[in-house]
C-alpha cells in the first residue's frame, strides 16, 4: 500500500504543477505552490520511511516551516497586487 | 500481518485517494474559491491519515514522536494558509461568483467576477438559469 501512495503522490504532484503552469490568476498559482509544497513533505515521509533514509522526518519538518513561511511571505507580496490597473 | 499492518495499509489507501481526488479537484473545478475549497478540504485529512499510516508502520520510536509534531504543524499551517490566501484574493479584487439579492427593490443582480474569464463564465451561468 505504500506504493500505491507513492504513485498517488506522484500523480497529484504532477497534476498540481498543471494548475500551477495554466492558473488564470496569480492566486491559482500561488495555492497550486503550495498544495505542491505539502505534497512534497508527504512524499519525503513516504518515500524516505519506504528507502530507510536517515534522519527524513526531520527534513521533512523543515520543508513544511519552509513552505508555510514561503507562502505567507509570497502571499503578502501579491496582496495588493494590480498589474495594469485592472483587478485580476 | 498484524491488525496494526492493516490499518496501517487502509490509512495510506485512503489518504492516496484523497490526495488523488484534492488535485482532480483543484485541476478541474470552475472558479478561484472552489479550487481552493477543493484543495484545502482534502489536504489536512490526506496529510493526516498518510503520516499517521507511517506512525503505525514505524511503531514506537523517536520518529513517530517526530511524525506527531509534523501532523500539529501541518494541522495548524494548512488552514492559515488557506484563510490568508482568501484573504489575499477577496483584497486583491478576485471577488467570488455568487448571487446576491440586492436590498434595492426591484433590481436581483448577480456579483460578477472579475476577470475576463469569470465573466464570460458567469454569463454563461446566468443565462442557462431560466429568468426570475
Amino acid at each position: 500500500m505504500i506504493a500505491a501512495a507513492i504513485v498517488a503522490l506522484l500523480i497529484t504532484l504532477a497534476l498540481t504543477l498543471i494548475r500551477a503552469f495554466m492558473g488564470p490568476s496569480i492566486y491559482d498559482r500561488i495555492l497550486a505552490v503550495n498544495s505542491f509544497g505539502t505534497k512534497t513533505v508527504l512524499l519525503i515521509v513516504v518515500g524516505g520511511h519506504t528507502l530507510g533514509w536517515f534522519s527524513y522526518i526531520d527534513i521533512a519538518l523543515m520543508y513544511a516551516l519552509v513552505n508555510f513561511v514561503g507562502t505567507l511571505a509570497v502571499m503578502r507580496f501579491f496582496e495588493q497586487y494590480n498589474p495594469h490597473g485592472e483587478q485580476s | 500481518m498484524t491488525i496494526i499492518d492493516w490499518i496501517s495499509d487502509i490509512c495510506l489507501l485512503v489518504g492516496g485517494i484523497l490526495t488523488l481526488t484534492g488535485a482532480v479537484g483543484l485541476l478541474r473545478l470552475p472558479s478561484f474559491y472552489t479550487r481552493m475549497h477543493a484543495a484545502s478540504v482534502t489536504e489536512s485529512l490526506a496529510a493526516t491519515l498518510l503520516i499517521i499510516g507511517i506512525i503505525l508502520d514505524t511503531g514506537w520510536t523517536l520518529d513517530s514522536a517526530k511524525l506527531l509534531l509534523l501532523i500539529f504543524i501541518m494541522i495548524i499551517a494548512n488552514p492559515t494558509i488557506t484563510h490568508a490566501l482568501c484573504r489575499a484574493a477577496a483584497n486583491g479584487g478576485n471577488t467570488p461568483e455568487m448571487e446576491t439579492v440586492n436590498p434595492l427593490p426591484g433590481s436581483t443582480q448577480a456579483v460578477s467576477g472579475s476577470s475576463q474569464e469569470n465573466q464570460a463564465q458567469h454569463e454563461t451561468e446566468i443565462s442557462a438559469k431560466e429568468p426570475k
